[in-house]
């Protein structure tokens, strides 16, 4: 029953998020976090950041990983499962009618309209990592309660991305390096 | 046959090391495989893979698994799809379970867990940089629709916590009608 509950989960992933890289974000928080509860925020933030540092795309490394703590390997089996079947069935469906007419127009005319839904909704995510972050669960977003050291290094890294084009995977182990320095 | 079953090995070998060894999102996968399968083997026109990648970039789902199964079509068929897709995902499979088992051991060591609370902030600032130059392209591109998709999403998101899957719905219908107005336009 979980499995097929992970299965259907991930299949919505699967089928709704477009445009790649951090676009599944949005909705595997969704799903995970806030209709499941299958994964805590800051088991959520763990796993985005787990998956910035190794191969492989974000809703397939969520899928393995939520699958596995929550039913064990045939878990992670179904879910990821679940996650590319959508892809399988669309994209070969696409390649069909590619192949038979040459026209992909429709499809980039949807993706264009998604496009800044997509900006505007992996926004949303980035603030529901980054709060928690700067602010103690539960408190209030006030100045007051600001985790001052989280802020800096949160700015350190955006210095560091932008000004100096760091490599992300560098950035985010800084910032690991440098809450481990300042906590001794 | 022999040559069918050495055409799939191929396939096999090339997107494992693809999937395994590329950091840094689909857009970047799918540009190794142009180089691999136009410039290196041959397999597929240039032209032809340009469209290949707007089809895996237009379709739902990880643009790497995408790609993996519209060249795998194109180059075998269903079989190709099939195995090429396969090949992609093992990689972050494994890697994922294997961390997976060691995560909760790790989270409870007090370093670890300091490592992990800094790396918030960190991959926090990697979401904003990444949203910084994603609205600003939008924002360039001075299309009033765009904008107003971007901020109505934004607010229904953000604030009314309304389920993302409706917003995509939404925005997607909204594009197939624009996109159907414009052709009709064009056509005339």
């Amino acid at each position: 029953m979980i499995c097929f509950q992970l299965f259907l989960s991930f299949l919505q992933i699967g089928l709704f998020s477009f445009g790649g890289g951090y676009a599944a974000m949005p909705l595997i928080q969704d799903q995970v976090v806030t209709i499941h509860g299958w994964l805590s925020m800051s088991e959520f933030t763990d796993l985005v950041t787990i998956s910035q540092m190794t191969p492989g795309p974000i809703a397939i490394n969520s899928a393995t990983f939520v699958g596995i703590k929550i039913a064990g390997l045939p878990g992670a089996a179904v879910a990821t499962l679940g996650c590319i079947l959508p892809s399988c069935i669309i994209v070969t469906l696409i390649a069909r009618l590619y192949f038979k007419y040459r026209n992909v127009e429709i499809m980039e005319g949807v993706l264009n309209s998604l496009r800044p839904a997509v900006v505007a909704m992996i926004a949303a995510a980035g603030i529901d990592i980054l709060v928690p972050a700067l602010w103690e669960e539960g408190s209030e977003i006030a100045l007051a309660n600001t985790d001052w050291m989280m802020a800096a290094i949160f700015v350190v890294c955006v210095i560091l991305l932008r000004k100096f084009r760091m490599n992300p995977v560098w950035v985010m182990l800084l910032a690991g390096v440098m809450k481990v320095a300042v906590s001794f | 046959m022999e040559d069918r079953r050495k055409v799939l090995a191929r396939i096999f070998i090339s997107t494992l090391y693809l999937s395994a060894f590329t950091f840094g999102g689909g857009y970047v996968i799918v540009t190794l495989m142009k180089k691999k399968f136009v410039d290196e083997y041959h397999w597929i026109e240039e032209e032809e893979m340009l469209d290949l990648t707007a089809i895996a970039q237009s379709a739902p789902g990880a643009i790497a698994v995408n790609g993996a199964i519209v060249v795998g079509y194109k180059l075998a068929g269903m079989a190709g799809a099939i195995t090429a897709v396969i090949a992609t995902v093992i990689p972050p499979f494994v890697i994922i379970s294997l961390i997976s088992v060691f995560y909760n051991a790790f989270r409870d060591n007090y370093v670890i867990s300091q490592m992990l609370e800094g790396m918030q902030a960190g991959v926090g600032a990697v979401i904003a940089v990444v949203v910084y130059d994603m609205a600003e392209g939008i924002v360039r591109g001075k299309s009033i629709p765009s904008l107003v998709i971007m901020a109505a999403s934004f607010t229904a998101v953000c604030f009314f916590e309304v389920n993302v899957i409706y917003v995509v719905i939404a925005c997607g219908m909204i594009g197939a009608v624009r996109a159907l107005r414009e052709k009709r336009r064009g056509g005339r």
